[in-house]
């Protein structure tokens, strides 16, 4: 493989998954506080709110998988190459 | 190609190769062999959990009857919660399988220790970290909410497209394709990450160390399951819902 690309592929892989982790990253810590902020208003709730909160944590981790399989085929799969 | 982790390592548990299979030509075709058995005893394993449970049913269940039974509840509340009182008894079986396959396969690849038989090429893991399975579930669950908004509504289901307002029907058709994508790749890349950290860490500190990270594989894999079940129930009952004005009653 040519040096250029490889290092170039390298780089991005991991501006990949870096950069696709910072929203997602905002997105669950906000999902998350209001979270808490409802349990401790309504603790009967509990159940209900983390489960919601959960499949909401999933959903948001998704976008960073996405850059994931991007830096993935970039390092295993390159069509660059 | 870039191999981060050398297949050559002396560990013996922590090899991983993305892009390596164990090829079978069939019929001009070529399949990935290491998916399929990893598959046939995921399908084995259920099987033979369902025989073994339904053998002898008893009016008080106990053992696997008892564990089955709640799995059965368990999926029948998700299709319910999901698709409606309704309508979600016929569609149990689909999104029961799709839970239950999903499940397994990402448990056993964490679980059962498939690194200790090798292969010519290509290694075993779960089947769920081939992209292919994971395409193949997303595009059956598109089947099926196609299927299911079709049987239910007619030629009127194509209405959901030009709702709320004409303007959005290229973002509505765009949606039936996000969808299986979505749906595909959230699978995959998540039960792939999950074994390459693991890998990646068992190659740094062999003991020990990865075993909080292994458990917390485990319960995003489940989790993943449980969203894929979801998500596939939600289609299928957003499809049969109906949104125009000439539904509701």
């Amino acid at each position: 493989m040519d040096p250029i690309i490889a290092s170039a592929s390298v780089l991005a892989a991991a501006f990949a998954v870096g950069l696709a982790a910072i929203g997602p990253g905002i997105g669950q810590g906000n999902a998350a506080g209001q979270a808490v902020e409802g349990i401790a208003r309504q603790p009967e709730a509990e159940g209900k709110i983390r489960g919601t909160l959960l499949l909401s944590l999933a959903f948001m981790e998704a976008l960073t998988i996405y850059g994931l399989v991007v830096a993935l085929v970039l390092l295993f799969a390159n069509p660059f190459s | 190609m870039l191999n981060v982790i050398p297949t050559s390592f002396p560990t013996l548990l922590a090899e991983l190769e993305v892009g390596q299979h164990l090829y079978w030509e069939v019929a001009g075709l070529k399949i990935h062999g290491q998916v399929f058995l990893t598959s046939w005893f995921v399908i084995a394993v259920l099987v033979l959990v369902s025989f073994i449970a339904t053998r002898k049913v008893e009016r008080v269940p106990s053992g696997f009857q008892n564990l089955m039974e709640y799995a059965l509840e368990f999926i029948r509340d998700l299709a319910k919660n999901q698709i409606g009182e309704k309508e979600y008894r016929p569609w149990v079986p689909f999104v029961g399988t799709l839970f239950l396959f999903i499940f397994v396969s990402n448990w056993s690849g964490a679980l059962v220790p498939w690194k200790l038989i090798h292969l010519p090429s290509g290694e075993l893991a779960a089947p769920t970290n081939d992209i292919n399975t994971t395409v193949a579930l997303a595009l059956l669950t598109s089947l099926a909410y196609f299927y299911a908004g079709f049987s239910k509504r007619g030629l009127g289901y194509f209405s959901r497209y030009i709702e709320p307002t004409p303007i959005l029907l290229p973002i509505n058709i765009l949606e039936d394709f996000t969808k299986p994508l979505s749906l595909s790749f959230r699978l995959f890349g998540n039960i792939l990450a999950d074994e390459l950290v693991v890998a990646v860490l068992v190659l740094l500190v062999p003991l020990f160390v990865p075993l909080p990270v292994m458990i917390l594989g485990l319960f995003t894999s489940a989790i993943q399951a449980l969203i894929f079940a979801t998500l596939a129930a939600a289609y299928i009952g957003e499809a049969m819902e109906g949104h125009g004005a000439e539904e509701h009653e």
